[in-house]
């Protein structure tokens, strides 16, 4: 089964190989970059894996060029959670970073399938110059536990894929790739000459002058307690009441997704013997609320769950819970945590009457990968021209909900993501315009309603409907 | 001179007490709903114990589906592979009177949660019951007697235990529907109005909905009805209140489902009929009576008797047919075993198992009506002080629902509004002496006699002032004719009473006893005290007896607070890593809160209507692992759920509830033997436990590597420690456990591969052989 794996990607490397070979000469592209020196870290610590990837490009075409390729494999390019670049300017002491912009390239992609994201320069470069990037590659799904089902005295144990090669456009003078496993316990991993593995470390290269688009598949198998916490689907509602208060209710699908368990779960092992039992369990989730956060509620379908504990400081809000049973590979737990926040710490007004609520995207959750993400954020009633502005792509579209005793009806501005991880909890801001005279329609309301019923008692009261008079 | 000053004043006062007294009873209602959240304070918005749950699934099963779902609901969720026609065999009120809140309210889109309108319409409904009780109280005694009966049932313990918020049963809303019949039988015996005697019809067609306690109604009004001619108070009102509730009544309860055909068939609404054809007998003989001369009358009367006594014979002949002939011969267990306590534990284990059917203990009576004891007597004689046809009706209630409160604790429910009402008019009686002594005695001692017997008259008790009112209202009733000018009809109707009651007062009040100042004084203070105590008992019992959910226990120990949610722990397991269609074997006290909280298909459930799968599952569960396995695989089963609670001390779990699951197994399976689990008559799991106790799945279930917790294996329930330790478990593996072993859910083993078997066959053939007859023989598999 391994063997013919591996042949199926010798295989495929053959094919990617021949076909850059021929795609290679016939298309010439005007930019023309090398990188000098390339070093890679691998972070396989959680279940989330980070990537950093240092580049020294030159430009070794002879134009002026700012447009900077990534390639992905096109197994990895649906993992990609996140791509975040930036440019490092001065030296050693005197470093800072400038932040750049990433866009999926609009160029056709590589050989193989090979997908492409471009990074764009901020200063273009000339020919013959060189510049520094620091790249952050987020990685969801890229662990695979094996075996696929342990039972609750097991460890777990994953395979992690990728190649000892940076896949590039460009042609790679030197580079190495290191890879930081979370203990020391690795099973087995690929050697592609020269290989080194001290301690957690693994060390690939330094390997020199790689073609364009060379690939060279590894495998390591080591392993991974780590708590593999999933939230297949989180819906966060942010309800705006402008009497003061910000009301946020989130709905989480809470899964194990590391190896599945199998067999027995028992429970006198796993109150004895914390330490063997059920490593690869959890059943601690912290969550990081703003500060001075209140009402906080945590409950699901079948009423409210003790196990909690709010430390409130002014800096921000600890939250932690625990789901009803610890949670062992496969199994799921669903849940709702509830809160409200004081209305003045996110709603602002800028010019004109627009106001605007900033707040932050991603789940509260620490450590954790949302699949798919939705936030609604209900305005008042009466607001009009809502818009979101998010720093990331995100689907996004308007609905509107009924609740107590709406009329027209709240316009609710839906943002969709899928795969979110820790580093998307960025701001995101959305505009609207409200008129404060509407926060009076609904005490007006009942206090018509009640007026009338009033004044209908005392009409039934002083109206004789009788026909007969005696 | 001084009556027409009072009838100018009376006036304003009258209306004065009119706003009083609405005021009173809108803080009754407020007392009375906000008493019952100490649930919701102390624990959480959670549906408690088990009936509630199904309701809850009901509900929401309503709110989902609609009306027509609802009503041709096949539920294949329980009693499995049997399932349940929940549409006709459920009583829809509750659902519906839910379903109807929560709908209303978001069509006017609050957006209020399915399970918060359910949590919150018990005490809704007490609410309703109180001022309930309060047009009836008024209906007897006047409206202070109303007033302080009203605020009794706000409080009283015993409706309190089964409607505190959370408390999703019938009797929430039958409680109110019961009382509200009661009302309206009386106003229209009172009134002789025909739009009452329909409001009473369909008010018994709500309660029919509701709760199967109407035929408590259906029984008592009849034999109040019988009382009144018996007694020679035979009047057309009395017709009027009693013949078309009887037509509408029957026929509206047939619409009902669950009840159907049985409102015409079954012995408990015969009682009915048969009274119903009396009061025709005798509205007929009354009819003739009144256009004949009396000697043409006697010779009437032979040959009424005669004919008569033909028709008679012939109708009791009818319904002797009728009744061998109709498919529940005649009474249902639950019936049965209201007229012959003992029936239900004779022939019915399941029906005895159930601790809510016991009858109650002394004490008990004391918690769930406590004061309202001791002044029952009381309010009886003030009901034959002067007797009438209402009065004589709540003496008949009180007297039968203490019968029934003695058999089964459950009905101590019906007992409490009886109670009530006779309490507040033992109550406002006495008051209304007492204080009109004192207005007697001061109005000797001062001069000035008027205000400040007012005064003191309204700080003993705001209810007082009214009955006063009343009284001086009606004795100046004849000489303010220009009042009469401007009342409505309705207010007319209700002086024509005010005439007639008024009469009988006056009559009474020149025979009442003028106690002295002291002694009322004191006997006030006293009857204060008594009220004082009956609100620190009802509060009590409210906060601390009648409000764990039981889903959730707390206990409190020197570290704090501990919590024990074990029972949600397991059944949120189960609904989330199980497989959806997945089946689940417990005893049935859980079965309504596995489908409701898990959402799995069970075997058994609360609905006891099918004995034998309970037998089957009993047997299981009393049964040796082997044997226990086949039965359970045979009902396609997939987990075995058992409730332990020896780590913890939780006394109501499955070791305890053991015998019954034998008892009721052996019942049908006579394979399954008591005393084979009793070592000398005693019911033990220590090492004297007899073996079959110890080889049965329960008990190895329970106790499953338990040894392993603390090294010995102590039971903190049965303080001991159990008889076998250390085994292993063939045909079911544990798959999931609660935090604090409460629940521990098992899994079925499937059955090994064959293929093993095959290479040691030869070895092995003759042991097998001999395996298989010993498994014929001790197989008495309910299923083959």
């Amino acid at each position: 089964m391994e063997g013919l794996r591996r042949l199926r990607i010798a295989l495929i490397i053959v094919i990617l190989f021949v076909t850059y070979c021929s795609s290679s000469s016939s298309s010439s592209a005007p930019q023309e970059f090398q990188i000098i020196n390339a070093e890679r870290r691998i972070d396989l610590s959680s279940h989330i894996v980070n990537v950093f990837l240092t580049l020294k490009v030159e430009n070794t075409g002879t134009v002026t060029a700012s447009e900077v390729l990534l390639a992905f494999p096109p197994t990895q390019v649906d993992n990609v959670a996140l791509v975040k670049a930036s440019s490092v300017v001065g030296k050693k002491k005197k470093k800072t970073y400038v932040p750049l912009p990433v866009k999926p390239s609009t160029q056709p992609n590589g050989p193989n399938g090979a997908q492409l994201v471009s990074i764009f320069l901020k200063d273009p470069l000339n020919p013959g110059e060189t510049v520094t990037l620091e790249v952050l590659l987020i990685l969801t799904h890229t662990l695979e536990p094996f075996p696929a089902e342990i039972s609750q005295s097991d460890s777990q144990l994953v395979y992690y894929r990728d190649s000892a090669l940076i896949l590039s456009p460009y042609l790679v003078k030197e580079q190495t790739t290191y890879i930081k496993t979370p203990s020391s316990k690795v099973e087995s991993y690929t050697v592609v000459e020269p290989t080194n593995r001290v301690n957690t470390e693994l060390k690939y290269g330094k390997y020199n002058d790689q073609a364009p688009y060379s690939y060279s598949p590894i495998i390591v198998h080591f392993e991974n307690n780590h708590p593999f916490a999933v939230v297949e689907e989180l819906l966060r509602e942010v309800e705006i009441s402008h009497w003061g208060s910000v009301q946020i209710t989130e709905h989480y699908k809470l899964v194990h997704a590391g190896a599945r368990h199998k067999g027995v779960f028992s429970r006198v092992e796993y109150q004895s013997r914390p330490s063997i039992s059920g490593i690869s369990s959890f059943k601690h989730l912290l969550l990081r609320l703003p500060p001075r956060v209140h009402s906080v509620y945590y409950r699901d379908g079948i009423g409210n769950i003790s196990t909690s504990h709010l430390r409130v400081s002014a800096k921000k809000s600890e939250l932690e819970i625990e789901p009803r049973y610890p949670l062992f590979g496969g199994w799921k737990a669903t849940f709702v945590i509830g809160y409200g926040l004081p209305l003045q710490d996110f709603l602002f007004e800028s010019s004109e009457g627009v106001r605007y609520l900033n707040f932050s995207f991603g789940c509260p959750l620490a450590d954790t990968l949302v699949e798919k993400l939705t936030i609604k954020v209900v305005l008042p009633e009466g607001s009009k021209n809502a818009s979101a502005v998010v720093p990331f792509p995100v689907e996004q579209h308007l609905e509107t909900s009924y609740s107590y005793l709406d009329v027209v009806g709240r316009p609710v501005v839906v943002l969709e993501k899928k795969n979110v991880v820790p580093e998307h909890n960025i701001r995101f801001q959305v505009y609207y315009n409200f008129n404060p005279i509407f926060m009076l329609a609904e005490p007006l309301m009942l206090v018509s309603v009640f007026l009338l019923f009033f004044v209908a008692c005392l009409a039934y009261l002083h109206v004789d409907l009788s026909i007969r008079k005696s | 001179m001084a009556e027409l000053e009072i009838g100018k004043g009376s006036k304003l006062r009258y209306a004065f007490g009119n706003v009083l007294s609405l005021f009173i009873l809108l803080l009754i209602g407020v007392l009375a709903f906000s008493i019952r959240l100490f649930s919701v304070i102390k624990y959480e918005s959670v549906i408690h114990e088990f009936d509630p749950y199904f309701n809850y699934r009901v509900t929401q099963f309503l709110t989902k589906n609609g009306i027509y779902d609802f009503w041709n609901w096949f539920d294949d969720r329980t009693w499995y592979p049997l399932g349940r026609v929940i549409g006709g065999t459920v009583y829809p009120g509750l659902t519906l009177t839910a379903g109807t809140l929560w709908w209303i309210l978001n069509s006017l889109n609050i957006p209020l949660s399915v399970e918060t309108v359910c949590v919150f319409t018990a005490p809704i409904f007490s609410a309703f019951a109180a001022w309930a009780t309060y047009l009836l109280t008024k209906e007897v005694k006047g409206t202070g007697a109303g007033l302080t009966a009203a605020v009794l049932l706000a409080m009283v313990p015993s409706y309190i235990s089964r409607s505190v918020a959370g408390s999703y049963d019938n009797e929430a809303v039958a409680i109110f529907a019961l009382i509200f019949t009661f009302y309206l039988y009386l106003k229209t015996l009172n009134t002789g109005s025909l739009f009452y005697a329909t409001l009473n019809a369909l008010s018994y067609f709500y309660m029919v909905c509701s709760w199967g306690g109407y035929t408590f109604i259906i029984n008592l009004i009849p034999m109040h009805a019988l009382l009144c001619i018996v007694t020679g108070r035979y009047s057309s009102r009395l017709y009027i209140a009693y013949a078309p509730l009887i037509v509408l009544g029957t026929l509206l309860a047939s619409l009902v489902p669950v009840v159907g055909f049985n409102a015409v068939m079954t012995s408990e609404h015969f009682a009915s009929f048969l009274v119903f054809i009396i009061i025709h007998v005798v509205a007929l003989v009354y009819y003739i009576k009144g256009i004949l001369t009396p000697k043409m009358f006697k010779v009437a009367v032979t040959l009424v008797v005669s004919v008569g006594m033909i028709v008679c014979f012939a109708m009791v002949a009818v319904l002797v047919a009728l009744v061998a002939s109709s498919p529940t011969k005649g009474w249902s267990g639950r019936s049965l075993s209201l007229l012959d306590p003992t029936y239900a534990s004779k022939y019915i284990p399941i029906i005895a198992s159930v601790s809510e059917h016991q009858p109650p203990t002394w004490p008990s009576y004391f918690m769930d009506i406590n004061v309202l004891a001791f002044l029952v007597p009381a309010g009886i004689i003030a009901c034959f002080l002067p007797l009438s046809d209402a009065s004589s009706f709540v003496v008949l209630y009180i007297v039968t629902s203490v019968y029934f409160s003695g058999v089964m604790v459950r009905l101590m429910l019906v007992l409490a509004p009886a109670a009530c009402i006779l309490s507040g008019i033992a109550l406002s009686e006495a008051f209304d002496v007492f204080t009109r002594s004192i207005k007697c005695q001061l109005s000797d001692l001062l001069s000035d006699p008027l205000p400040a017997a007012g005064d003191m008259a309204s700080e003993n008790s705001a209810v007082q002032n009214d009955i006063v009112k009343v009284d001086k209202h009606s004795t100046a009733q004849k000489s303010d004719e220009g009042l009469k000018e401007r009342t409505s009809k309705k207010n007319r109707k209700k002086e024509k009473e005010h005439v007639e009651k008024v009469s009988i007062k006056a009559r009474k009040e020149k025979r009442l006893l003028v106690l002295p100042l002291e002694t009322s004084v004191i006997a006030i203070l006293l009857l204060v005290m008594l009220g004082a105590f009956y609100v620190v008992h009802c509060v009590w019992a409210a906060a601390e007896a009648y409000s764990a959910p039981s889903i959730v226990l707390t206990s409190h120990s020197h570290d704090g607070l501990h919590v024990f949610d074990d029972f949600r722990e397991a059944y949120a397991w189960l609904s989330h890593n199980t497989e959806v269609d997945d089946k689940v074997a417990s005893w049935w006290d859980y079965g309504y809160q596995t489908t409701a909280m898990a959402n799995r298909t069970v075997i058994v459930d609360n609905n006891t209507w099918n004995n034998t799968h309970i037998a089957t599952v009993g047997t299981a569960m009393s049964s040796p692992e082997k044997a226990a396995w086949e039965i359970f695989d045979s009902l396609d089963v997939k987990y075995v759920l058992v409730v332990f609670g020896g780590l913890v001390g939780y006394p109501s779990d499955d070791i305890n509830k053991f015998l019954w699951m034998v008892r009721i197994g052996g019942g049908v399976f006579p394979h399954i033997k008591e005393p084979d689990y009793l070592r000398d008559g005693q019911y033990r799991i220590d090492s004297q436990a007899t073996p079959t106790m110890l080889n049965c799945l329960m008990y190895k279930l329970s106790y499953y590597r338990f040894v392993e917790t603390d090294g010995k294996g102590f039971d903190r329930v049965r303080r001991t420690e159990i008889g076998k330790k250390h085994f292993k478990l063939t045909h079911f593996e544990e798959v999931f456990t609660t935090h604090h072993w409460m629940v521990r859910i098992y899994k079925l083993k499937s059955p090994k591969n064959r293929v093993r078997g095959k290479t040691k066959k030869s070895k092995s053939k003759a042991s097998s052989a001999a395996k298989l007859k010993k498994v014929d023989r001790g197989k008495k598999n309910p299923w083959h």
